[in-house]
């Protein structure tokens, strides 16, 4: 066990270092950079002022010499200055931290509590009027964009509550936190609900072809004790790989859905960061989801070892 | 599943054969099975096939000009000129949608076939030829695999610059890692098939191995891959250009069509909130549909 | 046609445990009607072993799902006869009532012992599993039961064992943890499907010597289905030969090796090493296969099923499916030349 920790958290090193060349290098084959956009659209014109700001910024270096200086400041918790703001990078992403993981926290409980019922009905009743219904949801699911999805939510409540809600603001009490929350969270945890529930199903169905389903069923066991205690325990693992991927991806989805409800959160933050070529911003940004990502996987590869005895990390 | 009690009256043999489809001969009679067993695939098929022909035919099909604006029609409302309202600038959104079929399915298809090219490529070398080169495939497919898909899309995106082209490789390049990966694990146990060893032992080389005997053997998960993608491309297509790093103007694309319009539009203009949605939702749809009977028939592992 | 369906054991003494009649069980696929069981009658007595033999396909397996009413539906069903435990016709009963019997009165042991445990729960549990049902036990108390089932079953260190996961067994212990599992409850019938297919030689001969005894110590009737003559040799009593669906031959299982009534039969025993076993017309020392494949079920002949690969068939074979008679006192066959080939009755 000690020894398996030891290699994935070294493999986990090597991903994000190579996570940190691939975006560093990326953004910086983009042609223009922030002083070229800012002289494009903001109308500035003075070439030497333009100049200066390149320098500034040190955006004239070596891309390997901005390399190591990021990385080197990395290190000392330094995470450099967005152009945009000019605040440091860590004060402009930290307190959009709180209120993304909210919503993703939000989207995953939705999608695991009306995804997994849902997807172990739909395998039980294979084929029944039912298992179509909610395999066409699920479908739907997975077809409708989720900012499109959002752009309903809101014409409903322009529709229901006379306007748009505010994400801006502190919300009053939890409740009303909770109750703005969900909006978003539902969705774009539709789509997150409706692949746990494919998985599920698929799963599950997997598991009832097995011999010892057939087992439990000559000794007598009821329809309802083979479905839980032998269907789903065996079913259920793959299905938590999935969730905890999910919870990693749902940044993806929540990078449309917070522009459409105009949420300050991180994942729309990175967009922005893109537009405005805002370097110290977007690869700190990409650093911390490919962390949160990497983390994740172990987690989950972790639960699955203390959930399947057949799975030891022995070597 | 077992019978919970035994009707021996149910036991209609001409019935219960036609329920499964015996007797069933010619092409049109097993299309006729495949519809009556994949009813949901078959409805998927014909939203496609109806998109395809919109976007073969988006001349003939769209009543107008999809780039002609007029600023009398300015956010017309739907009307038997303007069958579905016109946008800010005057344009016919019927007639967008129609052109904005061309886009979606081109980069939908584009991307997926692109991806799923690289994948096979990567995956069939990687599984194939192992050791050291395998090791380095793995890597950088952890790596690239660290990102989700759409922030992986965004980046790639943002640094190739907007344009049709480069939203298509843009796409393409968060599926490589899949791909690679499902065709690594088939070509692993392929090699060792005993049908691989004997084409060995007569002395075949080994790149007329894994191209005539290796890639034909993993061709049913790559059609059922490749139609499971094509609905994820599509839509990260529209999320693209819902943020603007996509498909540029003079485009008309799905996604765009919202951005341009979203939340302002949804007190005054609902309809161009809502039919861009539909369109993209129904090929989606379409297309998942399509995938899952394309998955149930070429599975072994999902028949029922 | 004289007395097609009627059962060679039925005219036999009473004790009867499990008496099965005209049982069809027929499957619906996209190839056609599949008569995988067809017409078949049997009874089995209290601390009997009664084998069922043929090839893969014959449908010996579909017999005993069917027995306990698991078979897969669809595309299968059964379509007619009546199986008859103390009574009751099992084909009659609700669901619910047939819960009861399944693992109770009849239970059954597997042929993978590798994939009919359940992989994430104890071995302990899921032989308390069936105590908990049927009898009423509370957890732990299943659970002691369970120790001392793996101690019948000869398992080393059963305490040990039943906090085991089946991964941690080896093929022949995981077969015993299913007897011991199948036993729980003390059935009256014991359905055994290829219980030993699976399992290396040596291992093999434990699990049937468990069986036997086992057998020997709780009465319990057993039906051994099997593809494999000399598992039958040395445990059955009396043997059922079936092919394509219908039995061609039964006997006391003496009797039908030293001398077979019907050709399959004879062309079973000549394709097995076991020279002790091969007398009759075959020459000794030689192994032999029986030419051609089992039919295709949906595309049965209209004469006797056998008739394409039997090297004796003439052209009644090929026209008319010969009757299921009885060719002397408790010797059935189902062929029309038995009694020229094999001598005729009282001969």
């Amino acid at each position: 066990m000690g020894a398996y920790l030891v290699r994935r958290l070294a493999l986990m090193v090597l991903t994000l270092f190579g996570m940190s060349v691939v975006i560093f290098v990326l953004l910086r084959i983009v042609p223009g950079n922030i002083a070229d956009i800012l002289f494009d659209s903001a109308g500035m014109v003075d070439p030497a002022e333009k100049a200066r700001i390149v320098a500034e910024l040190g955006l004239d270096q070596p891309i390997a010499a901005q390399y190591l200086k990021w990385i080197g400041g990395l290190f000392q918790g330094d995470l450099g200055y967005s152009y945009l703001s000019e605040k440091p990078t860590i004060e402009e992403i930290a307190p959009r931290i709180p209120i993304t993981a909210k919503l993703a926290l939000l989207a995953l409980i939705f999608s695991t509590v009306i995804g997994v019922p849902l997807g172990v009905i739909s395998a039980v009743r294979q084929n029944s009027g039912l298992d179509y219904v909610i395999r066409v949801l699920s479908l739907s699911g997975l077809s409708l964009p989720s900012f499109w999805l959002g752009l309903l939510i809101l014409m409903a409540a322009v529709r229901y509550f006379g306007d748009i809600p505010i994400y801006t603001r502190t919300p009053a009490s939890l409740w009303d936190e909770l109750l703005l929350y969900s909006l978003p969270a539902a969705a774009v945890g539709f789509r997150s609900s409706a692949l746990v529930m494919r998985l599920t199903r698929s799963s599950m169905l997997e598991v009832l072809r097995q011999d010892y389903i057939r087992t439990a069923r000559s000794k007598g066991a009821s329809a309802a004790a083979v479905n839980f205690n032998h269907g789903l325990r065996n079913a259920v693992l793959p299905v938590i790989t999935i969730i905890g991927i999910e919870a990693a991806f749902l940044l993806g989805g929540l990078i449309v859905t917070e522009t459409v409800f105009n949420i300050p959160g991180v994942a729309r933050f990175l967009v922005e960061a893109i537009r405005w070529r805002d370097y110290p911003i977007v690869q700190n940004l990409v650093m911390f989801i490919a962390l949160v990502v990497v983390v994740v996987n172990l987690i989950v590869d972790l639960l699955y070892s203390a959930l399947d005895p057949r799975i030891r990390y022995a070597d | 599943m077992t019978d919970s009690r035994i009707d021996f009256t149910a036991a209609d043999h001409a019935a219960e054969l036609a329920r499964a489809g015996a007797h069933v001969t010619g092409w049109r009679g097993a299309t006729l099975l495949l519809i009556r067993r994949y009813p949901l695939g078959a409805i998927g098929a014909v939203i496609f096939t109806l998109f395809v022909f919109a976007a073969v035919f988006a001349d003939v099909v769209a009543p107008m000009d999809p780039l002609s604006t007029n600023s009398r029609a300015s956010l017309a409302a739907p009307s038997a000129t303007y069958l579905l309202g016109a946008d800010f600038m005057g344009r016919d959104v019927f007639s967008r949608l129609v052109y904005g079929a061309r886009i979606s399915l081109a980069v939908g298809l584009g991307a997926t076939a692109l991806g799923c090219l690289f994948g096979i490529l990567v995956g069939l070398l990687s599984g194939y030829l192992g050791g050291w080169i395998d090791l380095v495939v793995q890597r950088v497919i952890d790596i690239m695999q660290s990102l989700p898909l759409l922030v992986m899309a965004l980046v790639m995106a943002a640094s190739l610059g907007p344009s049709l082209r480069n939203t298509i490789i843009a796409i393409a390049i968060p599926l490589v890692p899949n791909v690679a990966r499902v065709i690594r694990s088939n070509t692993l146990s392929l090699r060792e098939m005993p049908f691989v060893e004997a084409a060995r032992a007569v002395g075949m080389g080994e790149l007329r191995i894994a191209l005539r005997h290796v890639l034909p053997n993993t061709l049913a998960p790559i059609i059922v891959l490749a139609t499971a993608q094509l609905g994820s491309t599509i839509l990260t297509e529209a999320s693209l250009s819902f943020l603007g790093l996509g498909v540029p103007e003079p485009h008309p694309s799905w996604g765009r069509m919202l951005s341009e319009s979203a939340a302002e539009y949804v007190r005054t203009a609902p309809w161009l909130v809502i039919f861009p949605g539909v369109a993209i939702s129904l090929i989606v749809f379409g297309t998942n549909l399509l995938g899952d009977a394309v998955r149930d028939i070429l599975d072994p592992r999902q028949r029922s | 046609m004289v007395v097609q369906s009627a059962s060679a054991s039925a005219a036999l003494d009473d004790g009867v445990v499990l008496d099965v009649r005209g049982l069809k069980t027929y499957f619906y696929t996209r190839q056609g009607l599949l008569k995988a069981v067809d017409d078949v009658s049997f009874a089995v007595r209290k601390g009997e072993t009664l084998a069922i033999v043929g090839e893969s396909g014959c449908g010996k397996s579909i017999t005993a799902l069917s027995l306990i009413r698991l078979v897969p539906t669809p595309p299968g069903r059964i379509v007619g006869g009546a199986v008859s435990l103390a009574g009751t016709d099992l084909l009659r009963l609700d669901e619910k009532a047939m819960r009861g019997v399944r693992g109770n009165d009849i239970s059954m042991i597997f042929q993978e012992p590798m994939t009919s445990l359940n992989p994430v729960m104890t071995i302990g549990r899921q032989i308390g599993e069936a105590l908990i049902l049927h009898q009423g036990l509370t957890r732990a108390a299943a659970l002691a039961r369970a120790v001392e089932m793996l101690q019948l079953v000869r398992i080393p260190e059963p305490e040990q064992r039943a906090r085991d996961y089946p991964h941690q067994l080896s093929g022949g212990m995981r077969q015993r943890a299913m007897i011991a599992m199948a036993l729980a409850c003390n059935p009256k019938v014991l359905i055994a499907d290829e219980p030993t297919t699976a399992l290396d030689v040596t291992i093999q001969a434990q699990i049937l010597d468990l069986i036997v005894d086992l057998q020997r110590q709780l009465g319990t009737a057993v039906i051994l289905i099997t593809h494999d003559l000399g598992v039958v040799a040395e445990t059955a009593q009396r043997v059922i030969v079936m092919y394509a669906g219908r039995k061609v031959e039964e006997a006391p299982a003496s009797e039908l090796f030293a001398r077979p009534l019907h050709p399959y039969t004879s062309g079973l025993m000549a394709s097995i090493p076991r020279l002790d076993l091969i007398r009759g017309h075959v020459e000794a020392g030689r192994l032999q296969e029986i030419p051609g494949m089992v039919p295709a079920l949906t595309d049965l002949p209209t004469g006797c099923a056998f008739a394409p690969r039997c090297q004796f068939a003439v052209d009644r074979c090929h026209a008319d499916y010969p009757p299921y008679e009885e060719k002397r006192p408790g010797r059935w066959a189902a062929c029309w030349r038995s009694d020229e080939l094999y001598g005729a009755a009282h001969a």
